[in-house]
This record gives structure tokens, C-alpha cells and sequence, in this order.
């Protein structure tokens, strides 16, 4: 039988705030352990929550983004559970009134565009941290916790089960990622967990319309790691069912090491979290002229982005989608567009490299101005410099962030071209290289390139190849 | 006179002419507190350095010709479930015999900002979990009128410190009557402000939904005076009003007249105390006599109201008190793992009043009981507050008893949990709506005191006060302070 699988994503984001959600320490990641605490967020008795209202801007800007419901009332609860990480013994979060339903997201699947669509968007916050004194937590004869993290602003986003496939449901989160950060929600970094993922994936007969048993895949702290865990945990129930047997309900954790889903705890008795109404926050009303103003300050999203980069530019799809995914990129392309009317010229200069050059000479983009690239392009346009001179002249741009005019005034750059400076330097090769000319005559074309690469040498690369190899046939005749 | 026999009012006039120092009104209190509290055992911490300091820098400031509050230097004592910053804060529980708050309750830093010094930290049930101050881990508390009966509670240390002298005012928390009642076993004013009207930041919670911090005081004026000192917004806690906070001193004295005034049906009558019903009938007839215009009127959906209170109290109880599990403060027991470690440190911490509890909570939110018990609870609540607001169409106020009967034998009700909740028939209802409410003594019952609660709309304290006060001008008996006459016969702890 063949078996199509049924995929539903749970996605935890950290906030953008500088503050945590119930109280006025700092959000900074790395600090020394336990440093950004308070009585509040340490769950000390008799203290309360003072909601953080950026949160909730950010949250609500998110939801917009995703075309979500934004719920004019919403209602925090409490989720009740012991562990060492979480200092109140409950959790503050929302639950039965979330505050936003409903939404989607428009994904460039490789089989077409498609829709995947939102449950929901609710705000909690975070866990501290455990760091276990061992190999592992049960090896472990005593842990230290960190509650640096507690507290910290927390927006769940869980989509419906719309994916099918690891690949579609990386794909997702690639972008959803890159609409957060346009919106500037969250850093969405995965290595410092200010984005992770949770999946429920479960299998069912290909075209039937039922719901299988699911399973919840957790550990995966990558979008690759995504995409391996839930095509590994596909084929592990596959397994089952083709033999007949049954998926047990179960929380699977990734190893990503051994490339497999691990069953590691039975949902049967699944935890009661026993959610009531925070009785220490007042319901969160967000009126809809409030939602409008934070509407209004929406950014430019990447798939509006994306249009219009074609549209105004003329570039391809495939181009505006892979600059649009580095946003200081297309930003940089879009400020340089303004002064240079080749566009497809610069986009290639740009994703191609300039991209290069900046991760070989380890240059941040925010150092490079647009004007230098501009200039440099100027120069190759008007033929003063050749284009492996301006590759060579970028790298030097980016190291010294010095004017290309400049660059090429002082290194004598400039294009060697004219029949009278370049004989001379013809001649000495051909004397040198008797061989060569041996080898071109009979017919081997490599021989050419070879002394055109000697005269190109002599010149420090400043000549333009095509005339250094025409004056060479011409000469050898 | 002595000092410590003086109200707060009659201390701030001596004070504020420099006729006595606040340094002197404090020592006088803490030699009281040294004489009498080992006959009734009112308080489990004395800070009496920290009140002398707070004593010495307001007589420094008042040298110095500062303009002060009129309560600066008028010493307080304040129950031990209200934080205080370097004072030992217990809730009378095991979980933080040795807990010193690294933070201050907002009410705390009014009284320090005000100069009001801190004697204190007075004895309650368990977490506040109680009518009794008998589940106390560390020792019951003595009515001072009879020591062989309870002082009521949950805030019976702080009404026991007022009453014998100890301190001329108290702060309390009323959750479900925790103020009112033990205010009315000892023959004290105790004001239940509207829900939001004190800051409860810094206040260990019983139910964060129902929790007020408040005053209990010898008289109306003493009342106001503290009741004006901690009232206000506050932005650490979210449920914390807005609204401006009236001189509720200044509106003492307006006349009653014109009020209309609600006897509710359901809180006098059948099943109370002969000699309470009849000091809510003589407290009617004396208002009325003045130009109050009186009805009856009853409140159908009170019947639920207990059940509602006991669910919804658990119910938060249980989840709030999740936090003592040994991790960061507190008893905390090792275990071989970390669900030993929280069982152990936890089974320690607490006394059964409050298993009990944590126990009937936890069930109650379990998702195959919450439709059964949280969730009609919530709706008994919304009916119950409807109710109230209907009647505040009609009334300006509304008086019923505060208790079925006097203080009760120490002892008498240990054990049946379903007894203890009957007498707080007429104090969970007010508490469930948010409004305000005020015990008034009034009348005796067996040479015990007995109070007369007065329920006023959202934010009206100053009716109740306004009451309170003129009743006092209208008290059939003279004293309404304890004769100690344990004193001369010794035998104190």
C-alpha cells in the first residue's frame, strides 16, 4: 500500500524584546548563568506578571503577517507542571482563548504553490534551562539550572496538518523564518533556540481522508534535522503498518547521529496540565484600532517582495527568490539599483561575487557601501579596467573599503590596450616560447591560450585577453 | 493612659505636636508586645530593630521639619504572608520557616515611604488556608477575650495584635473573610477593600482572584487612616485599579442620612447566633433612626457561593503553592531523583489544612473534573457578582451578619473542614463579587464581641467607613477592649 504522511509543525519563537514577558529583565543571550533574574521570574512567593506590551505588538504583527484572526480578546492561562526549569511550577500561557486563530502561508512546494494553514498563534513564555553535571541526564548525579531564559517572551505558531513530507515541511519553516525575520519578530535562530520545531506526523492510506496515529517528533534543532527526522519517523511507521502491525502513540525524540526516530515515552498517560485562567492577568484586549496601527507598520513582506523584484527589475523568479532570502542583500541590490540601471548585471555582480568575495575576505555586508560596487561597475562598463581586474579590485574594495578609482590610480590598474604598448610585450613572448608557436601551428589550441596567459602575465592581468590573442595570430601568421 | 492603649489617630495628634516620639510609641508597643504576647502568641517574627530605625529616622526627619504623613511613626504590625524585604516572611508554614524576601510587598514600601514602622510579622493559618489560626505550623493564637477560643483567622495574629495592644494597627488579607472575621471574634473593625483597590504584590497569594490586603483597627478613623495609606494603583500588579484614592477620613463624619440600606435575607436569621441577629437588628433600627432608608432584599444565587468559593480557592491554591518544590528557596529535602526530591521537600513543607487543599484543587482542575467543578464554579460567580450589582441598583449598602456565632472553642472545628466553611457563609459572596465589606463590632454575645458587615458597590469604601463610624458614636457598650486579666494570673508560653 502506498501511504501518504499527514504533518502538523509546532513552532516555539523567541520575541524580539529586550525585556522578558512578565518582568523587566533582559532577554540577552550568553550571559553568565542566573544573572538576568528577578524575584518574578525566579517565581519568588507573593510576586505577579506585568505583561510586556512589546510582546504582544510583535505577536500580533506576526499573526497580521501569517493573515491570522487577531482574537480582540485573548486570555492567558496557566499550564501546570513540576520540573527544576520552570520556576513557578506553571507555565503562563494561553489556551482555549489564543490570541490569534486561523491564518496561512503560501509556500512555493516543488509539485506548485500551495497554502499551509494556522490553528493558531498564542504567547507564553519560556523555561529556564537545565545543565546536567554528566553525560546525560541520567548519568547525571546533579544538574544546574539557568533561569536566564525564564520568562523570556515566547510566541507558539502551530499550522494545521497540511505537510506531507520533510522536505515540505522544511520548506515551511524556511519560509516562515524569512517572513519573521522581515517583520523583525525574532532572530530565528535555531543553534541558540530562539526557534525551534516540534512535529506530529502520522500516516495514512494515500487518498483517504482519515487521520492515522500520530506521533510528536521532537530534538530536531535544525530545518535539515526537520527534514531528516520526519522522512526517518515516516518510514519507521511505514514499517509498522506495511507489517501489519500498529503505530503506538508516543513522543519520538531525533538522533541525529544515528539518523533515527527513538520512541522515548508512551502518550497514553499524557500529562494533564491541569490549564486554568491566570488569575493574576486581566484578560488581553487588543482593540481593532490598535491592530490596524500595528498593521500599518507591517514591512514589505518576501513574497510581495519577491514580485516586485521581478516586476521592477526584470529578474527572474529564481533570482528574486534567492535574494529576497537575504534580506541586507536585496537591500543592498535595491539601494545599488537606484544609481546603476543594469539591473540583471548587478544582481549577478551582487549574488554572485560579491557574495563570494564577502565570505572569503570575511566582510560583513552593513561594512560595504553600495556607491563602491557602483563605481567599480562604472569602470568595467566604460572599459578602464577588465573584468578579472574588477574581480581582483573587489576583493580589495572589500578588505580596504577604499575607492575603486582610487585603487586602480594607485596599483596602476588601468587597461594596458593598444597595438604600440602591447607588441613589444607580444614579441618578448613569442621569443620566449618558441615551442608554443611549434604547438599552435600544428593545430593545438591550448598552445594559444598559454601565451596569451604569458602576455596577460606581464601585464598584471590589466590587458583584455581578446586583443592580446587576436595581436598573437596576428604575429605567429 | 499609656501609649500603647492610644488609637493611631489619638498617636498621629501626640506625634505630629512632637509631644511624644515615634521612637518612644514603638518601644511602648514592643514592651506590650514582650508582656502580653507570650499569653496569646499573636506574632512569629518582632522586628523591633527595623521598626526603631524606621522610629528614629522619623523623628529625625519631623526635627528636621519635614512635612510627614499624619500616620509617620505610628507603628503597624502586619501579617507574615505579606513580604518583607530582609524580615523573615513564613506563612506560617514549614516551606519558609527561614525565608527572608530579597523584595518588598508594595504595601510594605507605602508604610516604609509613609514612616510607618513594622513591629511584626503576625501569626495566620497555614498560607492563609483557614478561619482559625489554628493550622498554623508553628503554634495557635489566643483570643484575647477568652483564650480557650480562636481568634478567628486566617488573619487571627494581626487582629489579636490590635486588640490587646500590641500594635495600634494591623494588616491583614481577606480572601474569603480572613480580615472580616477574625476582626468581628475580637471586637475590631476590619475592612475588606474592593478587589484591586491594595496592591496584592508581594502578598503570598491563597487565590490571587480573591486576595485583598487590608486593615484592622480599634475604630473607623484608625481604619480609614490605614486603609488610605496602602490603597492605589500599582504597576507590578496588573489587577491592581486605577482610580483615584479618596481622603476617606474626611467623609467620616457626613451623615448617614438618605443612605438606603439593604438587609440581605440570606446572612441574618435562621441558623445565626440569637445575639447577632439581634446586633444587626439593633445596628438597622439605629441607622434608620437617622434618616437611612431600609429594605430587604435577598440574593438568590448565595447558596452556591461556598461551593463556588471552596472550588475556585483550591483550585488556585493548588497551583500556586506548585513553586515550593525545594528548587530555589525554602525547605528543600534531596531525593534520588528530581520527583523524590520535590515529593520530599514538599510532604515536609506542608500541613494537612493545606494537602487538603493542594489535594482538592489539583482534582478539581484535572481535566476530567474541571466541567464538573472549576468551570459552574466561574458561572456560580458571575451569577453571584450579578446578584450584587443588581442590588447596588436599589442600595447604597447592604448589611447582613459577619458570622453565624462567636468565637468558637479552640478545637471545635479542627478536623471538619465542611463546619469551618459553614461559618463563613456570609463572606465568600462579597469576596466571589469584588465589592467591599466591613466588619463592625457591634454588640456581644456571651461576653463575646460580634460584628455587623456592611457591603458597599465596587470602590466605596467610604460608605462603609462612613457607617462604621457613626455606628461607633452609637455603641451601646463602652469598651471594646479585652480585659487581660491573664495577665495578673500568669502562665504565659
Amino acid at each position: 500500500m502506498v501511504y501518504e504522511a499527514v504533518i502538523g509543525l509546532e513552532i516555539h519563537v523567541e520575541l524580539l524584546t529586550r525585556s522578558k514577558m512578565f518582568c523587566g529583565c533582559s532577554t540577552a543571550f550568553g550571559d553568565k548563568p542566573n544573572t538576568n533574574t528577578c524575584p518574578v521570574c525566579l517565581g519568588f512567593p507573593g510576586t505577579l506578571p506585568v505583561l510586556n506590551r512589546q510582546a504582544v505588538a510583535l505577536a500580533v504583527k506576526a499573526a497580521l503577517a501569517l493573515q491570522g484572526k487577531v482574537q480582540e480578546k485573548s486570555i492567558f492561562a496557566r499550564k501546570n507542571y513540576f520540573y527544576p526549569d520552570l520556576p513557578k511550577a506553571y507555565q503562563i500561557s494561553q489556551h482555549d482563548r489564543p490570541l490569534s486563530r486561523g491564518g496561512f502561508l503560501e509556500i512555493n512546494f516543488p509539485e506548485g504553490r500551495r497554502r499551509v494553514h494556522l490553528e493558531r498563534i498564542h504567547l507564553e513564555e519560556e523555561a529556564g534551562k537545565l545543565i546536567h553535571a554528566g553525560d546525560s541526564i541520567l548519568e547525571a548525579d546533579y544538574s544546574f539550572v539557568d533561569y536566564n531564559r525564564a520568562g523570556i517572551p515566547l510566541m507558539e505558531i502551530v499550522t494545521l496538518p497540511d505537510l506531507h513530507s520533510g522536505e515540505e515541511a522544511r520548506l515551511f519553516l524556511e519560509e516562515l523564518r524569512l517572513l519573521l525575520l522581515y517583520v523583525g519578530v525574532s532572530d530565528c535562530k535555531m543553534e541558540e533556540g530562539s526557534l525551534r520545531c516540534d512535529a506530529n506526523i502520522s500516516l495514512r492510506p494515500a487518498g483517504s481522508s482519515e487521520l492515522g496515529v500520530k506521533t510528536e517528533v521532537k530534538n530536531m534543532n535544525s530545518f535539515r534535522a526537520v527534514e531528516q527526522a520526519l522522512e526517518s519517523e515516516a518510514r519507521r511507521q511505514e514499517e509498522i503498518l506495511s507489517a501489519g502491525g500498529r503505530v503506538i502513540p508516543a513522543t519520538c525524540h531525533w538522533e541525529g547521529e544515528e539518523r533515527r526516530t527513538v520512541p522515548v515515552r508512551e502518550k497514553g498517560a499524557s500529562a494533564d496540565y491541569r490549564y486554568f485562567t491566570e488569575p493574576d492577568l486581566p484578560p488581553l484586549m487588543l482593540e481593532a484600532s490598535l491592530v490596524e496601527q500595528l498593521r500599518a507598520t507591517l514591512p514589505e513582506l518576501p513574497a510581495q517582495r519577491r514580485e516586485r523584484l521581478q516586476e521592477e527589475y526584470g529578474l527572474e523568479a529564481s533570482e528574486a527568490l534567492m535574494i529576497s532570502s537575504t534580506p541586507p542583500l536585496a537591500n543592498f541590490f535595491e539601494e545599488a539599483a537606484k544609481h546603476y540601471r543594469d539591473y540583471r548585471h548587478l544582481f549577478h555582480w551582487i549574488q554572485g561575487d560579491l557574495v563570494y568575495q564577502l565570505r572569503e575576505t570575511g566582510t560583513s555586508l552593513e561594512t560595504v557601501s553600495p556607491e563602491l560596487l557602483i563605481e567599480l561597475l562604472e569602470l568595467l562598463d566604460k572599459g578602464e579596467i577588465n573584468r578579472p581586474v574588477a574581480k581582483e579590485l573587489l576583493t580589495a574594495v572589500l578588505k580596504k573599503g577604499a575607492s575603486p578609482k582610487k585603487l586602480v590610480a594607485s596599483k596602476n590598474l588601468g587597461r594596458i590596450s593598444g597595438r604600440e604598448t602591447l607588441e613589444p610585450l607580444v614579441a618578448q613572448v613569442l621569443d620566449e616560447n618558441p615551442e608554443a608557436i611549434e604547438s599552435f601551428l600544428q593545430g593545438r589550441k591550448k598552445a594559444l591560450a598559454f601565451l596569451v596567459g604569458k602576455v596577460m602575465a606581464l601585464t598584471r592581468g590589466r590587458a583584455d585577453p581578446q586583443e592580446v590573442s587576436q595581436l598573437l595570430r596576428d604575429k605567429i601568421k | 493612659m499609656e501609649l500603647f492603649e492610644m488609637t493611631a489617630a489619638g498617636l498621629s495628634r501626640l506625634l505630629q505636636t512632637e509631644e511624644i516620639s515615634a521612637v518612644e510609641v514603638v518601644e511602648s508597643f514592643l514592651g506590650r508586645i514582650e508582656k502580653v504576647d507570650p499569653y496569646v502568641k499573636a506574632f512569629i517574627t518582632v522586628s523591633a530593630e527595623q521598626a526603631l530605625q524606621t522610629a528614629a529616622a522619623v523623628d529625625r526627619q519631623r526635627a528636621g521639619g519635614e512635612k510627614l504623613h499624619p500616620l509617620a511613626g505610628v507603628p503597624v504590625a502586619v501579617k507574615d504572608n505579606i513580604c518583607t524585604k530582609g524580615v523573615r516572611t513564613t506563612c506560617a508554614s514549614r516551606a519558609l520557616e527561614n525565608f527572608i524576601p530579597p523584595y518588598e510587598a508594595t504595601v510594605i514600601a507605602a508604610l516604609h515611604r509613609l514612616g510607618l514602622p513594622v513591629l511584626g510579622k503576625t501569626n495566620l493559618d497555614e498560607f492563609a488556608a483557614g478561619a482559625s489560626t489554628e493550622t498554623s505550623a508553628f503554634f495557635i493564637t489566643r483570643n484575647p477575650w477568652d483564650r480557650e477560643r480562636v481568634p478567628g483567622g486566617s488573619s487571627g495574629g494581626s487582629a489579636v495584635a490590635v486588640s490587646t495592644g500590641m500594635a495600634p494597627l494591623a494588616l491583614g488579607s481577606d480572601t474569603g473573610g480572613s480580615i472580616r472575621q477574625p476582626a468581628a471574634f475580637c471586637g475590631l473593625t476590619g475592612l475588606r477593600p474592593t478587589y484591586g483597590r491594595v496592591s496584592r504584590y508581594g502578598m503570598v497569594p491563597l487565590a490571587s482572584s480573591l486576595d485583598q490586603v487590608g486593615p484592622l483597627a480599634m475604630d473607623a478613623t484608625d481604619c480609614a487612616l490605614l486603609q488610605g495609606a496602602i490603597a492605589g494603583y500599582d504597576l507590578l500588579d496588573s489587577t491592581s485599579l486605577p482610580d483615584e484614592v479618596p481622603d476617606y477620613g474626611a467623609q467620616l463624619e457626613k451623615p448617614v442620612s438618605g443612605l438606603r440600606l439593604g438587609i440581605i435575607a440570606e446572612q441574618q436569621g435562621e441558623g445565626f447566633d440569637p445575639e447577632i441577629n439581634s446586633a444587626v437588628t439593633r445596628a438597622v433600627r439605629v441607622l434608620k433612626e437617622n434618616g437611612v432608608i431600609v429594605d430587604e432584599i435577598s440574593l438568590p444565587h448565595q447558596r452556591y457561593a461556598l461551593s463556588a468559593y471552596r472550588s475556585l480557592v483550591s483550585a488556585e491554591f493548588s497551583s500556586s503553592l506548585g513553586r515550593f518544590d525545594g528548587v530555589r528557596y525554602g525547605l528543600s529535602q534531596p531525593g534520588e531523583n528530581i520527583n523524590r526530591m520535590f515529593s520530599q521537600s514538599r510532604g515536609l513543607s506542608f500541613g494537612p489544612a493545606v494537602k487538603g487543599r493542594i489535594l482538592l484543587g489539583t482534582y478539581i482542575l484535572s481535566a476530567a473534573q474541571y466541567e464538573k467543578y472549576y468551570l459552574p464554579a466561574g458561572r456560580a460567580r458571575t451569577l453571584i457578582a450579578r446578584d450584587y450589582s443588581e442590588a447596588f441598583q436599589r442600595f447604597d449598602l447592604l448589611v447582613g451578619a459577619v458570622t453565624a456565632t462567636p468565637a468558637f472553642k479552640i478545637g471545635a472545628k479542627r478536623g471538619d473542614p465542611h463546619q469551618m466553611a459553614l461559618a463563613d457563609l456570609c463572606l465568600v459572596g462579597n469576596a466571589l463579587a469584588g465589592v467591599p465589606s466591613i466588619s463592625v463590632p457591634f454588640g456581644a454575645a456571651g461576653g463575646l464581641p460580634v460584628g455587623v458587615q456592611f457591603t458597599a458597590p465596587p470602590l466605596r469604601e467610604d460608605i462603609l467607613l462612613r457607617v462604621a463610624y457613626f455606628l461607633e458614636q452609637h455603641r451601646e457598650s463602652g469598651t471594646i477592649r479585652p480585659r487581660l486579666s491573664f495577665l495578673e494570673e500568669g502562665g504565659g508560653e
